[in-house]
């Protein structure tokens, strides 16, 4: 299976840059999006993957159902990062609403100066 | 001896306080420590004569060859007690100058501390703390020359004064750590007991004596360097007369004196130093006559002293190092007597045009005397100290092996302008009928004559106890920059050779020149639009014009504001790099097998027609519901290879995320294609490469094993042992890596801040 998972986060890291390459700001959130996705997929794979042998151990015993179980570390890692993804779009979303209120363009051109800001409309 | 170096920055350190207390008397208080410290290095001197070195050391950093270890030869000795007696007198001259300033405080912490950098300097036997201390100087003098920060044309003028001399002192720093690596060692002892032909005929020699020269040259004023010393004058007087006479300026002059027996000799240093310091002084000299300011024309006559300093260490006989040290001591005497008349008669009558000035003699008479007595050892006649120097520094020209006409020509020609920029100094403003002045002229207070006088006096002293001077001093300065073997004494009547006549034929000349004087100036000005020019300008035009440019336009190029070009540039480095790195250095075959299921390839073609299809959609709704898609099935790929508390977690951000996409992104207008063709080309190439770049690694990363798994199956064995959880992922979030959970939800709380106040605080929209 890792093979074939690294051309598919090959194809979204792909897809991810492209979008976050555009000037349309609404896209760049799209790039963001696909972007952590991509990185997270990146270490699940990287980490080795194994079918059906979760790292939880049964009541009474200690040690996971099926041995060796998944590398729990990595997804703790993982986990960690979903949510700070999370964490970091919500905060770019509301921030890009808010400048575009501002700004009135939502062209990453327009935005690369402090000094001037369009008419508001 | 440390302690005598460090004391002037202590005693700085207390100074305010000293002053709060003593008030009016504090410059006598101040100014015992360099009177003890002048008594202190005079303790020394029979040692020295005897030919001793003393040396005294203390680690500073050792493991980088970096010591504090100070040697005491007759050169260091000679400017120990130039220093500290001038420093003495300085610092009662600037109580009396200074009287009633509410800086003054400030100006004896600064002067203090730069007393002590340049002590720190000429006892410095180690490359870096010299190279410390003297930096400490530039910056010491900086603070010192802007003492006046309220007006900007004085604040202008020590920022010049601080980045010439800095920057020379950065390409000296250089200089020095290549001596270093030619001689292997950072102690000047080390280096000067090297053979010279040995440190000149290495490879590096060329490059180390242009950057430590750069150094010399930009310090001591040097054409074309010499621009920033008349604009130094922008300090208080008596910190002009210490700069000029005994410090700061002579640092320069010290370090090419004391490279003399190691780096001299060669024909490089004796033709490039000759020039270049008998060039410097017939245009400070020439200057100087055009100058109307007493304290001006005083500036450009120390660029004419620092030139001949310079020219006599190039020629670097026995006969040019002998004038050198007489010249040195004779001008330090006479430049200090002369910068703090130039202080007393700007202060008592308001002005220092010298074309105004006249007849002070019956007002002023103490100040006369010195000023006579000061410019007279300026104009070289007997029977002053200057008399000695100025017929030494003609037989040293005339005997030099590089270029001696040129020298010779350019010394007379320097001799006879001297002459009369003495009499103009020494002479002009104080006789003939007394003129208007904006103030009514009156003698100065103790504190202000106390050092002309004293230093005058020597100026005339010396030459009548030749005898006492030349076993004391010169005897035990001149081994220091010849050599142990040298029969010369000193003597005031040499007999009728050709230095005197050459004197005599100076003094006539020069007479004449004072007689026209004012006619010779209007001439000098024709040459006007020449002066506009000189290095000042390109200075000026670098410093003020080029400099911002160059700042303006590669900011421009760097930073230009367009986020797609710092990706590209960060994307496009990166596989370049890894890329490069990856396929040179990595040849095994990378395996392709694959092993799937059906329900594998489906789930694969999902993700990737999503992800393509979020890229290339034109509809909003479009691009989030595939995001969403590729969210989805993510949560799908967690489920399916044994990650549930991932699957969970994906699939509860997946909604949210889809959710907030939903609602706020439909408060923003269309997608709109801004780019062009082109630029959407570049991005898809760009894409495809860190894309194909991932792809091959994780293709690597699978078939290599980096690490043994000894830290998850740790984590998996104490989970339920240590840690009484079950679920291991849980386990390690909030038992074995809790700081790190309270970390992540410190930023979600910070981000959760974020927003609400964006989205609450919007009153102020309309002042935009």
């Amino acid at each position: 299976m890792e093979p074939l998972m690294a051309f598919v986060v090959g194809g979204l890291f792909a897809a991810a840059i492209y979008m976050i390459l555009r000037r349309s700001i609404i896209k760049l959130v799209i790039g963001l999006i696909l972007l952590s996705n991509a990185a997270n997929l990146a270490i699940f794979t990287a980490a080795g993957m194994r079918e059906g042998a979760p790292p939880l151990i049964p009541a009474g015993g200690v040690e996971p159902m099926i041995t060796p179980s998944a590398d729990p570390l990595p997804q703790a890692l993982i986990l960690t990062a979903i949510v700070i993804a999370f964490g970091v779009l919500a905060f770019a979303v509301v921030l890009i609403h808010r400048a575009y209120e501002i700004v009135g363009v939502d062209d990453l051109d327009e935005m690369n100066t402090t000094d001037e800001t369009k008419e508001l409309k | 001896m440390l302690l005598a170096v460090l004391s002037g920055f202590l005693l700085a350190l207390i100074a305010p306080w000293i002053y709060q207390q003593a008030g009016d008397k504090a410059g006598w208080i101040l100014a015992v420590l360099p009177a003890c410290l002048a008594v202190y290095f005079a303790t020394f001197l029979p040692d020295v004569i005897a030919g001793e070195l003393i040396v005294e050391h203390y680690a500073w950093v050792p493991s980088l060859d970096v010591d504090l270890t100070m040697t005491l030869d007759g050169l260091s000795l000679l400017f120990a007690l130039l220093i500290s007696v001038i420093g003495t007198f300085i610092v009662i001259y600037g109580s009396g100058y200074l009287h009633g300033d509410r800086n003054i405080a400030r100006f004896y912490v600064f002067l203090l501390a730069f007393m002590a950098s340049m002590l720190g300097l000429v006892l410095s036997d180690n490359l870096i703390s010299l190279f410390v201390f003297w930096e400490l100087t530039s910056i010491t003098s900086f603070m010192l020359i802007g003492y006046y920060h309220e007006n900007d044309k004085y604040r202008k003028c020590a920022h010049q004064s601080m980045m010439v001399t800095v920057g020379g002192g950065l390409a000296m720093f250089a200089g020095l750590i290549l001596l270093a690596m030619i001689a292997d060692s950072y102690s000047l002892m080390a280096i000067l007991e090297m053979s010279p032909s040995e440190i000149a005929g290495h490879d590096l020699y060329v490059p180390m004596l242009v950057l430590i020269l750069a150094g010399c040259f930009t310090k001591s004023a040097q054409v074309p360097f010499h621009f920033w010393l008349p604009n130094a004058m922008a300090g208080p007087t008596p910190v002009s007369a210490f700069l000029h006479s005994a410090t700061m300026v002579k640092a320069g002059i010290y370090l090419l004196a004391r490279l003399q027996p190691g780096l001299g000799g060669t024909e490089i240093w004796m033709t490039v130093l000759p020039v270049v310091g008998a060039v410097t002084m017939f245009t400070g000299m020439y200057l100087a006559l055009r100058s109307k300011g007493y304290k001006q024309v005083l500036a450009y006559s120390t660029i004419m002293a620092l030139g001949v300093l310079t020219m006599l260490v190039g020629i670097g006989t026995e006969a040019a190092m002998i004038a050198f040290v007489v010249f040195l001591l004779a001008h330090a005497m006479y430049k200090a007597t002369l910068f703090m008349v130039a202080g007393i008669v700007d202060h008592e009558t308001g002005t220092k045009d010298l074309t105004v000035l006249r007849g002070l003699k019956s007002k002023m008479p103490v100040t006369f005397f010195c000023a006579i007595l000061a410019a007279l050892s300026l104009g070289g006649f007997a029977p002053l100290f200057g008399f000695l120097g100025k017929e030494l520094m003609f037989e040293a020209v005339l005997d030099a092996q590089y270029l001696s006409a040129l020298l010779v020509a350019l010394a007379m020609g320097t001799a006879m302008m001297g002459v009369a920029v003495a009499l103009i100094l020494g002479l002009r403003p104080f006789w003939g009928e007394l003129s208007d002045t904006p103030k009514d002229p009156h003698e100065a207070p103790l504190s202000m004559l106390l050092g002309p006088v004293v230093l005058a006096s020597l100026s005339l002293l010396t030459f009548l106890a030749l005898e006492w001077v030349d076993a004391g001093l010169i005897q035990a300065a001149v081994p220091a920059v010849w050599g142990p073997e040298f029969d010369f004494y000193l003597a005031r009547w040499h007999g009728i050779n050709m230095p005197l006549i050459m004197s005599a034929i100076s003094i006539a000349i020069g007479i004449g020149i004072y007689w026209k004087w004012d006619a010779v100036r209007g001439l000098m000005n024709r040459l006007e639009w020449l002066y506009e020019r000189g290095p000042e300008w390109v200075y000026n035009k670098s410093m003020y014009g080029g400099l911002p440019w160059v700042a303006n336009r590669q900011t421009r190029i760097i930073q230009n504001g367009y986020l797609r070009n710092y990706l590209v540039t960060i994307l496009m480095t990166m596989v370049i790099l890894v890329g490069y790195t990856f396929f040179s250095r990595y040849d095994e075959p990378l395996s392709l097998a694959l092993d799937v299921e059906f329900y594998h390839v489906l789930l694969a073609l999902v993700l990737l027609g999503a992800a393509v299809f979020a890229s290339v959609t034109q509809s909003r709704l479009g691009a989030v519901a595939s995001a969403g898609v590729v969210g989805f099935s993510v949560a799908l790929v967690y489920i399916l290879f044994s990650a549930p508390d991932l699957a969970i977690t994906q699939v509860l951000v997946e909604t949210l995320t889809v959710i907030l996409l939903v609602l706020v992104l439909f408060r923003l207008p269309e997608f709109v294609s801004f780019s062009s063709r082109g630029a959407r080309i570049r991005d898809i190439i760009v894409a495809l490469l860190v894309g194909g770049l991932v792809t091959v690694l994780l293709l690597a990363t699978g078939q290599e094993q980096f690490y043994d798994e000894a830290i998850s199956a740790a984590h998996i064995e104490g989970s339920v042992a240590l840690a009484h959880g079950r679920n291991v992922v849980n386990v390690i979030l909030v038992d074995y890596r809790t700081l790190d959970t309270l970390g992540e939800i410190f930023v979600l709380a910070l981000a959760a801040m974020g927003v609400y106040a964006m989205v609450k605080f919007r009153a102020k929209d309309d002042e935009l």
